[in-house]
């Protein structure tokens, strides 16, 4: 068990900001995701936390005690990284019994460890293999066995399956979340910029920007209340339309949000009107992109096979209590039904 | 018009074979073709005199009169006589001490000088692989003593060794550490010395950027998780970092064993007719052209390259290197 709290947490490279100044709090047996664009700092707060980077001012502290100076094997965490970083010269036994075994640890007592967290992740074969004569899938779950066998209180992960295809990544993540569930006394904290990966598994989520927090909250409270473009952008997919000038004026806002999932098609009384530009069959949905006259086509989500076809007219509406608005610098200002029909 | 269409599976399988062992031939010829003008040089430059050597030392030959040389066996190597009195004399190259004396100098040497520019060579490597400023300068600088030819080098040190103008004497004297001025490079107890002390000033550099090419193929994540696995920096470098650049450190230990085996201009430029110091190249050397035992130092040399190629297929036996960096 551990929880965390970063206080006014920075970090500088030389003269260059990267982390300035983050807060937060994460629960004991949480599962925090970090998501945020390349480059905002995800990575070097992971590894602030670690202890691989040494915090330039605040305060970190586990269960109340102060770790800004412990050294990384001493503050009861373990690591998965994106490259794996596994022990090129030694069997996936060995890789994972290392540290225990240098530890001065039972040998009886690490053998039983190690063999159980292969089981778990499914490595049992592959024991006596070396890395290289592994998938990556395989040696990704090798680098999680290595975590596990630490026993640790609070599990980082660093971009663990940004190198994996479609299909394993999502096999993986389901194990990452199985994981998290049978390590229920564990924190974990997970770094992506797939926010896929971030909805499906995180307790909570906190979002990055430019080395600040941009919001921090459930995965629900995100996407139905983000409290900037920013953050209403980066959750959900497709993409937030946005709509500004004489779309937004009505709404009181200087820009408004919409999700493809909130404009309904309405031949008769739409609000907009616009041409469909192109449209994307999922099977089970249908995206239609539709020009009405904004900087971006608006795109609008239609349940099963969309009978629009491009350079069609189409009449839409969005749905009542849906529409997010913004102010001029992109913080949130509620959501609100139109001051007025059209 | 039908069993046309139907392929038997026999046949089809006996042409693909067909086929692929023709692909194989053609592969293999055009191999041959691009290997043949390396061969063709490797044996007009190395192969030739290699052949030539062995020819002469199973001859006569004189420096003066190669071209009436006689065969005459192995008498060069070994040959002997047993004397009316019951008493055999061996005479040869394998029979001569001073032969036997340049073989035990010269492994001496190039023990003590590998193993030394290899541990040497081995901290500088890791020192130059850690992040400080004015890094790029020093690896550069400190290549400088293997980039100066060995007879320069060795003049140079000579000088400084000298016993009477040398810098050495003088600063030991001043130290108060030696008593009086010490010959070194004339003395025996010291002559070895004085060639092992330049010859890792000049090549411990060498060794130290074949480690270090080495080491930067080391992925630094490891040492990341290393980290967190809490392991002790020390059982870091033993554990993680030693096997990791082995297959490196092998070849540069190969490439230098090769050198120190055949060691010749150092020696023959520092400590002359020295007989401490008189390595198998230098004894060859000697017979080949001073002595005017041509066909002796041809023997010589033979042995020379005959120990070094058993040396050599020893160390890759039992150090199972294989030149593609694996296990
Ligand atoms: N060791 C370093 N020295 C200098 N700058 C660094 C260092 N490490 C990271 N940075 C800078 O800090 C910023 C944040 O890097 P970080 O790796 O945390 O990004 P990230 O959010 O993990 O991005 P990505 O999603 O691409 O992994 C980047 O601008 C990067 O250039
Ligand atoms: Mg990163």
């Amino acid at each position: 068990m551990a929880e965390l709290q970063l206080r006014d947490i920075r970090k500088s490279f030389g003269a260059y900001e990267v982390i300035k100044g983050v807060s937060m709090d994460i629960k004991a047996g949480e599962f925090m995701v970090f998501v945020g664009p390349s480059g905002c700092g995800k990575s070097t707060l992971l590894r602030l936390i670690a202890g691989l980077e040494e915090i330039t001012s605040g305060t970190l502290s586990f269960d109340g005690r102060v770790v800004n100076h412990l050294v990384p094997s001493k503050r009861g965490i373990a690591m998965v990284f994106q490259s794996y970083a596994l022990y090129p010269h030694m069997t996936v036994f060995e890789n994972m019994a290392f540290g225990m075994q240098l530890a001065g640890k039972d040998k009886q007592r690490c053998r039983k460890r190690v063999e159980a967290a292969a089981e778990m992740l499914q490595l049992t074969p592959y024991l006596k293999r070396l890395p290289r004569q592994l998938s990556g899938g395989q040696r990704q779950r090798v680098a999680i066995g290595r975590a596990i066998v630490r026993d640790p209180t609070v599990f980082l992960f660093d971009e663990p399956l940004s190198n994996l295809d479609a299909a394993l990544r999502v096999a993986t993540r389901i194990e990452i979340a199985r994981l998290h569930r049978s390590m229920h006394n564990t924190t974990m904290i997970y770094v992506t910029h797939d926010q896929v990966e971030a909805m499906t598994l995180a307790d909570r989520i906190c979002v990055l920007r430019d080395g600040r927090v941009e919001q921090i909250g459930t995965p629900l409270e995100l996407y139905e209340h983000p409290n900037s473009t920013f953050v209403a952008g980066f959750i959900g997919s497709p993409k937030m339309n946005f709509l500004s000038e004489t779309f937004a004026m009505p709404f009181d806002a200087d820009t408004i949000g919409i999700r493809a999932e909130h404009l309904v098609i309405d031949q008769e009384g739409g609000l907009w009107v616009g041409n469909v530009v192109h449209s994307e069959m999922l099977g089970s949905d249908s995206y239609i992109h539709l020009d009405i006259g904004a900087a971006e086509p608006l795109i609008v989500r239609e349940g099963g096979t969309s009978s629009h076809k491009p350079g069609e007219t189409v009449r839409i509406s969005p749905v009542a209590g849906q529409i997010h608005r913004f102010d001029a610098a992109g913080r949130s200002i509620g959501r609100t039904e139109m001051r007025g029909a059209a | 018009m039908t069993d046309l269409t139907v392929a038997d599976p026999a046949t089809a399988l006996a042409s693909r074979r067909h086929i692929n062992s023709d692909l194989r031939a053609q592969r293999v010829r055009s191999a041959w073709v691009f290997l043949a003008p390396t061969l063709l040089v490797l044996a007009l430059v190395a192969g030739w005199p290699l052949v030539r050597t062995i020819y002469f030392s199973l001859t006569n030959a004189s420096l003066t009169n190669l071209a009436g040389a006689e065969f005459i066996g192995f008498d060069n190597y070994l040959t002997w006589i047993t004397l009316k009195s019951g008493r055999t004399i061996y005479r040869g190259l394998l029979a001569d001490p001073a032969w036997w004396n340049a073989v035990w100098n010269t492994l001496k040497f190039t023990l003590i000088s590998v193993s030394v520019e290899t541990v040497l060579g081995l901290v500088v490597a890791l020192v130059l692989n850690a992040h400080f400023p004015g890094r790029g300068l020093v690896r550069a600088a400190i290549l400088i003593p293997w980039a100066i030819p060995t007879i320069v080098s060795a003049k140079m040190w000579a000088w400084m060794l000298n016993d009477q103008f040398g810098i050495l004497n003088d600063i030991l004297l001043g130290l108060g550490l030696i008593g009086q001025k010490v010959a070194w490079t004339a003395n025996p107890d010291t002559a070895m010395v004085a060639v092992l002390i330049v010859d890792v000033w000049k090549t411990t550099p060498f060794m130290a950027l074949l480690i270090l090419a080495g080491l930067q193929m080391v992925p630094g994540d490891i040492y990341e998780a290393a980290k967190i696995d809490g392991i002790h920096p020390v059982k870091v470098f033993w554990r993680l970092t030693l096997p990791l650049i082995r297959p490196a450190l092998m070849v540069a230990v190969i490439f230098r064993m090769l050198d120190a085996l055949r060691i010749f201009d150092l020696i023959y430029v520092l400590t002359p007719n020295n007989a401490q110091t008189k390595t198998m190249s230098v004894l060859a050397r000697e017979n080949l052209f001073d002595f005017d035992k041509f066909a002796y130092g041809a023997a010589a040399s033979t042995m020379l390259f005959l120990i070094i190629a058993g040396i050599t297929v020893l160390y890759m036996w039992f150090g199972r290197v294989n030149f593609e960096g694996e296990r």
